[in-house]
C-alpha cells in the first residue's frame, strides 16, 4: 500500500464533482486516457463569442473513468476553463489544476496532466469542426 | 461513525486470547529462546510448543516448521531456498500466473539469476490445470510453486494433485496457504505437499510472524545467515511472542465461524450481483468462505473504495500490494477480464464477527455508490 492520501480539495471535487455529464450537440468533445490505466476522460465544450467577440467556453462537461483524482482534476478543470477564451483556457497547466486542488500525491499527479490534454484535445476538435 | 471491516485478506485484528497468551512473554517471559539459563529455557519451551501445536493442526509429523517473519519471507525462503540449494539438478521452477507478488516477484529475481521459470495460465475461474503442471515438468524441474487458495479471487487450487503429480515426477512441490490456512482444511501429507508458507495475522494472530514447513527430505540453502537459529535456516534471534500468538490463533477459526462467513459471503455476492453489469470473479463454489471479489462494470475500483470508506466500510481493489501500481490487476487479468473490468473489481473479504446486518448496510450503500460513480462515467449500460 503506497498510502495515497488525497487533499481535502479532491476529496470534495470527486464526491461533489462541478459539471459532471454530458452536454447534447457539443461544438468539441476531447477524449482521452486509456482504460488500461484505468483513467478516461471525456470533456464536451460548447463555444459562444463574448461582448469583445472573442471565442469563449460558455459551457463545459465532463465525463470520466477513474479514480478519485482523474473525477477530481476532472472537475476542476471545469471550472477553471468555464467563461475563459479559448486562447486562455489552452494555456492552463497541469500545475495549475494540481495547485487548485491543494496538490496531488505523486502517483497521482500524471491525471491533471490527462485533464489538461482533455481539454485541449476538446478545443482542438472544435477548430477542426469549425474548419 | 460506524466502522465496517470487509477486508480481512489484507489482515485480521488480533483475538483476544491471542493477546492474552502473548502478553507474558513480552516481560515476564522475554528470555532468549537460545539462552541456556531459566529465562532461556522458559523461552524455548513456550517456543518449541508453539512449533508442536502448529505442526499437530496440519498433520505434519516428519516435518520442519521454521518459523520467519511472515508469509512474504516464507515464499522468498521456500523458492529462493530450493533454488540455491538444488541449482546443480537444474534451473527450471514452475509457478502460476496468479500467485502473490512475493512469489512472482522472487521468480522474477530469480530470472536474473540464471534460473527459468513457466508461468502457467489459469481458466476463467482462477483454476490452474494440474494437467499443465505434468506436462510443464522437465527433467530440469526443481520446484513447483502454485498458491493454496488465491488472495484475490479466493479460488482455491487443486493442490493435491498437483502434489501428486510433483511427487511422482520427484519435484517439490510448495504451496502458499497464506488465504487458506485454518479456513480450508491442510494435510501436508495426504496432499504431498513439499513446502507450505503460513502465516499468523491472517488468522487473528499477530503481524510480524509465519512460518515455512518443510517435508523430511527437502533441501533448502537459507536467505538469512547468523546464529544458525531455527535448524541454521533462520538467523535471528526468535520472535517467542509472535510464535505464541501464532500458535494461539490456529484455534480462533472455528468450524462455525467458517460456516458464517460463507453464509454471509453468498449474501453479498447475491445482493450484489442485483445491480446491472456486475459479476462475480473466480469459482462460485470452490473459493474461500470469506472472499467475494466482483466486477462493477463502467466504474473504477479505488472510486467506489473510497466511496464505501466515507461510509465506514473498509474493502479492497484487487490486493492492498497493489493499490499503488496503476496496472490492473494481474490475477484478473490472467483469468481474462478486460483492463477496464479489471479496474473496476473489488475485493470484500469477510471476518468471523461481521453480521448480517453490516452486509445489509453495506449492499444499500454499494448500490448508491455504484450509481453515483456511474453517473461520472462515460461508459454505461446500454438498456
Amino acid at each position: 500500500m503506497s498510502g495515497i492520501n488525497y487533499s481535502k480539495k479532491v476529496m470534495e471535487h470527486f464526491l461533489h464533482p462541478r459539471n459532471m455529464g454530458e452536454i447534447k450537440n457539443p461544438d468539441g468533445i476531447g477524449k482521452v486516457g486509456n482504460p488500461i490505466c484505468g483513467d478516461v476522460m471525456w470533456i464536451y465544450i460548447k463555444v459562444s463569442k463574448n461582448k469583445q467577440g472573442k471565442e469563449i467556453i460558455s459551457d463545459i462537461k465532463f465525463q470520466t473513468f477513474g479514480c478519485a483524482a482523474a473525477i477530481a482534476t476532472s472537475s476542476m478543470i471545469t471550472e477553471l476553463a468555464k467563461g475563459k477564451t479559448l486562447e486562455d483556457a489552452m494555456k492552463i497547466s497541469h500545475r495549475d489544476v494540481s495547485n487548485a486542488l491543494g496538490k496531488l500525491p505523486p502517483i497521482k499527479e500524471h491525471c491533471s496532466n490527462l485533464a489538461i490534454d482533455a481539454l485541449r484535445a476538446a478545443i482542438e476538435d472544435y477548430k477542426k469542426r469549425k474548419g | 461513525m460506524k466502522r465496517i471491516y470487509l477486508d480481512h485478506a489484507a489482515t485480521t485484528p488480533v483475538a483476544k486470547e491471542v493477546m492474552e497468551a502473548m502478553l507474558p512473554f513480552f516481560n515476564e517471559r522475554f528470555g532468549n529462546a537460545s539462552s541456556l539459563h531459566h529465562f532461556g529455557r522458559e523461552a524455548r519451551e513456550a517456543l518449541e510448543d508453539s512449533r508442536k501445536t502448529i505442526l499437530k493442526k496440519l498433520n505434519g509429523k516428519n516435518h520442519t516448521l521454521v518459523f520467519t517473519s511472515g508469509g512474504t519471507e516464507s515464499n522468498n525462503l521456500a523458492i529462493k531456498g530450493v533454488a540455491f540449494a538444488n541449482r546443480n539438478k537444474g534451473k527450471h521452477i514452475i509457478t502460476t500466473k496468479i500467485e502473490h507478488d512475493c512469489v512472482l516477484n522472487t521468480c522474477k529475481w530469480l530470472e536474473s539469476m540464471g534460473f527459468e521459470i513457466t508461468y502457467l495460465p489459469v481458466d476463467k475461474y482462477g483454476f490452474v490445470n494440474p494437467e499443465d503442471v505434468e506436462s510443464s515438468i522437465r527433467d530440469d524441474t526443481i520446484l513447483v510453486s502454485v498458491i493454496h487458495a488465491n488472495n484475490e479471487i479466493g479460488t482455491i487450487e487443486p493442490i493435491s494433485e498437483i502434489g501428486k503429480i510433483c511427487e511422482e515426477k520427484d519435484v517439490y512441490f510448495h504451496t502458499d496457504a497464506c488465504q487458506s490456512f485454518t479456513k480450508v482444511p491442510i494435510n501436508l501429507k495426504k496432499q504431498h505437499i513439499d513446502l507450505l508458507t503460513i502465516n499468523s495475522h491472517k488468522i487473528y494472530g499477530p503481524k510480524g510472524i509465519g512460518a515455512l514447513i518443510l517435508g523430511e527430505n527437502v533441501d533448502i540453502e537459507p536467505i538469512a545467515h547468523g546464529g544458525g537459529h531455527e535448524f541454521g535456516l533462520r538467523s535471528g534471534t526468535e520472535n517467542v511472542a509472535g510464535a505464541v500468538g501464532f500458535a494461539k490463533a490456529t484455534e480462533i477459526i472455528k468450524d462455525k465461524d467458517i460456516e458464517h462467513m460463507k453464509s454471509l459471503r453468498d449474501m453479498l455476492i447475491k445482493g450484489a450481483l442485483e445491480i446491472e453489469e456486475t459479476w462475480l470473479n473466480g469459482h462460485p463454489t470452490e473459493r474461500l468462505c470469506n472472499n467475494a471479489n466482483i466486477t462493477f462494470r463502467y466504474i473504477e475500483g479505488e472510486s467506489l473504495l473510497l466511496h464505501l470508506d466515507l461510509k465506514g466500510i473498509a474493502v479492497s481493489t484487487g490486493s492492498a500490494c497493489s493499490s499503488k501500481s496503476l496496472e490492473p490487476s494481474h490475477v484478473l487479468m490472467a483469468i481474462g477480464l478486460r483492463p477496464e473490468d479489471a479496474h473496476g473489481s473489488i475485493r470484500f473479504s469477510l471476518g468471523k464477527d461481521n453480521t448480517k446486518d453490516e452486509i445489509k448496510y453495506t449492499l444499500e450503500v454499494l448500490k448508491e455508490s455504484v450509481e453515483i460513480l456511474r453517473k461520472i462515467s462515460p461508459f454505461k449500460p446500454r438498456r
